[in-house]
């Protein structure tokens, strides 16, 4: 099955993750299940808002084309592996505030399996294989943002063996 | 011809987002391509000192070092990736 263009945006412009859930659930009226991760920006570095530095400002950086391309990858791949009805990535690219979503990920399906498990693996692989990179602003300046060995093991459950 | 792109913090140390290159026949791998541009200035030297670090695409999908550039049109460098 291919995918609509339109199940892929990358946006240089807030959105609203209420208003853009309500549209997805307003196209999947049949689905049983619908289930949605949304990511948004920390105001902290670090494990914890107690021992983490402030954080004041974010920048999303992105390859264009190749963004876009690997996001619709990932769904096509979840298409393939789960049954599902619908399917949406959002992401954001440039200048971000504390408390701005990054990052919307919707999965609906006839039941609650297949859209939990896809929207686990979008958000999954999405943070390993979707060329997208954050810098932080914090009191001592700007800095690229580390990749965590975490993220690796977690996609790398998704692999088919 | 190709176009070389960096992006992030590749794309600082470089000094540059994207720059048209033409490798002579010997350049066949990424990594082939990496020595060679590495050799283009002091900047470019250093933003590929660590290159276990650097991940690349070519013509927009990802690939491992190995993998050849002999058909590429476009061959981008960067940092692994911090989305989401």
């Amino acid at each position: 099955m291919t995918t609509a263009p339109s199940n892929v945006r990358i946006q240089s412009t807030p959105f609203d993750p209420g208003a853009e859930l309500n549209a997805f659930l307003k196209e999947t009226p049949h689905a049983g299940g619908i289930a949605v991760f949304i990511g948004q920006m920390r105001d902290f570095k670090g494990p914890d808002r107690a021992t983490g530095a402030p954080v004041s400002a974010m920048a999303l950086e992105h390859y264009p084309g190749m963004a876009e391309k690997e996001l619709g990858a990932l769904i096509d791949e979840a298409r393939g592996r789960w049954k599902l009805d619908n399917v949406r990535v959002i992401h954001r690219s440039g200048d971000l505030a504390p408390s701005d979503p990054i990052v919307f990920v919707a999965a609906a399906s006839a039941h609650r399996v297949d859209a939990l498990e896809a929207c686990t693996f979008l958000i999954d692989w999405l943070k390993t294989k979707a060329p997208f990179w954050k810098k932080e602003t914090t009191g001592t300046g700007a800095a690229w943002v580390d990749a965590t060995g975490a993220d690796d093991v977690r996609a790398a459950r998704w692999d088919k063996a | 011809m190709m176009t070389v792109l960096y992006f992030a913090s590749v794309k600082e140390k470089v000094g540059l987002s994207e720059e048209q290159v033409d490798p002579p026949a010997s350049v066949a791998t990424v990594n082939d391509l990496i020595d060679w541009l590495a050799a283009r200035s002091p900047r470019h030297a250093e933003a590929f000192a660590s290159r276990g670090m650097i991940k690349s695409a070519v013509d927009q999908t990802h690939v491992p070092a190995s993998a050849s550039v002999a058909d590429a049109r476009e061959v981008a460098f960067f940092p692994p990736v911090t989305g989401g």
